[in-house]
């Protein structure tokens, strides 16, 4: 059992399923996420990780199962609609406004949760969040670029930007996809230390699909591994690690 | 509002050149200066759809007609001009709203085509429904307006009205890229799937770029209406949607100043092709062509272009710096 279980899940996850045709992306899955807990999720490519974060934030339509989030049902609600009741995400592939500022990008993903849709026609123009942008850019330790276009910056550089975005609104619950494909191996330690720092500021919760095994046992507090749709084994990372059928999932025997 | 000195200094010489340089035109001059204000206005609501929230738009003429026929019936039946105009801007806003609708679905030539089929539609009402719009024949003897006596019936006291709701309309339009909206139409233009993830509300967005960009036509419209005294379908066609498409890309889409340049050139360069004679659209065609290859961001992004390149050079030789150390 998990050192969390005892509190009220931030997020639980029944029974999720969605096939292609003949194929089962997500096969019947069940898991929960607890108030300030890290969860990983780990499975070999196919396994139907991504599937599953889609059907979770509204991005596709899970043949059936149902999503929590804070003891209220969210299936089948909009991407808008979860970003306001405090679900953040980043996404696999770089999803950054290109020809806005790295400054503007980050009061571009807060701006909205202020005020009213009218109101923001009048409002200042960062509506204020800029000095939380400030923050997070010296957090991110981005401040020599705040004020480039974010399409102009590195690979590396855009997907710190698109993480930052996703806490910028102080999001209760954020899910990463691939939080380190394409960063310079060298930086993944520090983007470890940063999310665990957001963790404990914060307070929210994360749920993090990735494939850098080290990175993922160092940072989550619990894991679960998927294979073939299915959920093959949860755990805290050095049950994982010590579970022969995930070994075998991953190596192939 | 923070405004750098010298743009304070670049709008302070533009305005007095506005109001001095009228004086040394004669009638054709001044007539070209006031349909260039009046271009403007319109291109800088096109802009606000297509190079601001990044929509596609190929009815902005057809909302000027609207804006234009909606003045001059109304005037005709005897409204004032300073009740109609308003009506005109609102009718806009409303056919905006309307269109916004197809551009939740389509994007990008579809949303093109879409609304190219509602100019096309605009076309054939205005051209059929005589007993309101009179058909081919148009519109004839649309009076300029006058207010507490003050008459701006003659062409210099029309081109200072014009010149005084260009000025307003485009720092109405300056303040609300400056709020909030406008970084909420950029993200929606730069990646909409983002900009959902991170709530700003598409669909408001959506509709309003389209509406608040018809509403700039419409003004253009009540505008151009009396300038010109008399309208008919022509100048409300395709032909002009197109043209005001071009104004907005070849001056830089989404930059503020953009559509003032781009107006001028899609107005004042025809003219200095006459000698090109039957070949000027095919020159102009050409230069088009040959800037959006050169200069996809239009003029006004060559600034920008050379600064970019030198940051970027900066960049480089403090890294290879780093890297010697």
């Amino acid at each position: 059992m998990n050192a969390f279980a005892s509190k009220k899940s931030i997020l639980s996850v029944h029974d999720i399923k969605k096939s292609y045709g003949a194929i089962r992306a997500v096969d019947g899955v069940s898991f929960t996420v607890e108030p300030g807990e890290i969860l990983g999720v780990i499975g070999p490519n196919g396994s139907g990780k991504t599937t599953l974060f889609n059907s979770i934030l509204g991005q596709i339509k899970p043949d059936s199962g149902r999503v929590d989030f804070n003891g209220v049902d969210i299936s089948g609600k909009s991407p808008l609609e979860l970003s306001r009741l405090g679900v953040g995400r980043t996404f696999q592939n770089l999803q950054v406004f290109g020809k806005l500022s790295l400054r503007d990008n980050l009061i571009a993903a807060a701006q909205e949760f202020r005020g009213s849709f009218w109101g923001r026609m009048l409002a200042p123009s960062d509506n204020g969040v800029g000095q939380r942008a400030d923050e997070m850019i010296d957090l991110f330790r981005l401040g020599h670029v705040a004020d480039l276009p974010a399409g102009s910056l590195s690979y590396g550089q855009q997907k710190l930007v698109d993480i930052a975005m996703a806490f910028m609104p102080s999001p209760r619950l954020v899910l990463l996809d691939e939080p380190c494909a394409g960063v310079n191996p060298s930086l993944v330690d520090g983007l470890r230390d940063l999310l665990v720092q957001l963790n404990q500021r914060q307070g929210g919760s994360f749920v993090v699909i990735e494939h850098n095994m080290d990175f993922v046992m160092k940072l989550c507090h619990r894991i679960v591994c998927m294979v073939e749709g299915r959920v093959l084994a949860v755990g805290r990372p050095e049950e994982i690690q010590g579970n022969r059928a995930v070994l075998e999932a991953y190596l192939g025997n | 509002m923070s405004l750098s000195k010298s743009h304070i200094a670049f709008l302070a010489a533009g305005l007095i050149a506005l109001l001095v340089l009228p004086t040394m035109l004669k009638t054709y001059g001044l007539y070209l200066l006031t349909l260039w204000l009046v271009y403007i206005i319109a291109a800088l609501g096109l802009n606000l759809t297509v190079g601001y929230a990044g929509l596609k738009s190929l009815c902005h003429a057809g909302f000027m007609g609207i804006g234009a026929y909606t003045v001059a019936i109304l005037m005709k039946a005897g409204v004032s001009f300073w009740f109609a105009m308003p009506g005109a801007i609102v009718l806009c806003f409303l056919f905006g709203l309307l269109i916004g609708f197809p551009a939740l679905r389509v994007q990008l030539h579809y949303l093109g085509f879409a609304t190219l089929g509602f100019n096309l539609l605009l076309m054939l009402f205005f051209r059929n429904e005589e007993w309101l719009t009179g058909g081919t024949f148009g519109i004839q003897n649309i009076k300029r307006p006058e207010l507490f006596g003050l008459s701006f019936s003659g062409n210099l006291a029309f081109y200072y009205l014009v010149v005084f709701l260009m000025v307003v309309s485009a720092a109405a339009l300056a303040y609300l890229l400056r709020s909030p909206w406008g970084r909420a139409f950029a993200a929606l233009r730069d990646n909409p799937i983002r900009a959902e993830s991170t709530g700003v509300n598409i669909t408001a967005y959506t509709l309003m770029s389209f509406a608040i960009g018809a509403a700039y036509a419409g003004l253009a419209g009540a505008l151009f209406a009396p300038l010109v005294n008399f309208i008919e379908p022509a100048p409300f066609g395709l032909a002009n949607s197109l043209l005001f498409l071009l104004m907005v890309v070849v001056g830089g889409s989404g930059r503020f100043y953009g559509p003032v340049l781009g107006s001028a050139i899609a107005l004042l360069l025809p003219e200095y092709l006459r000698f090109a004679k039957d070949w000027y659209l095919a020159v102009f065609g050409f230069a088009v062509v040959v800037m959006m290859i050169w200069l996809p961001g239009g003029l006004l992004s060559i600034k920008e272009r050379l600064q970019l390149s030198k940051a970027k050079r900066a960049a480089q030789t403090s890294d290879s710096k780093a890297e010697a150390l």
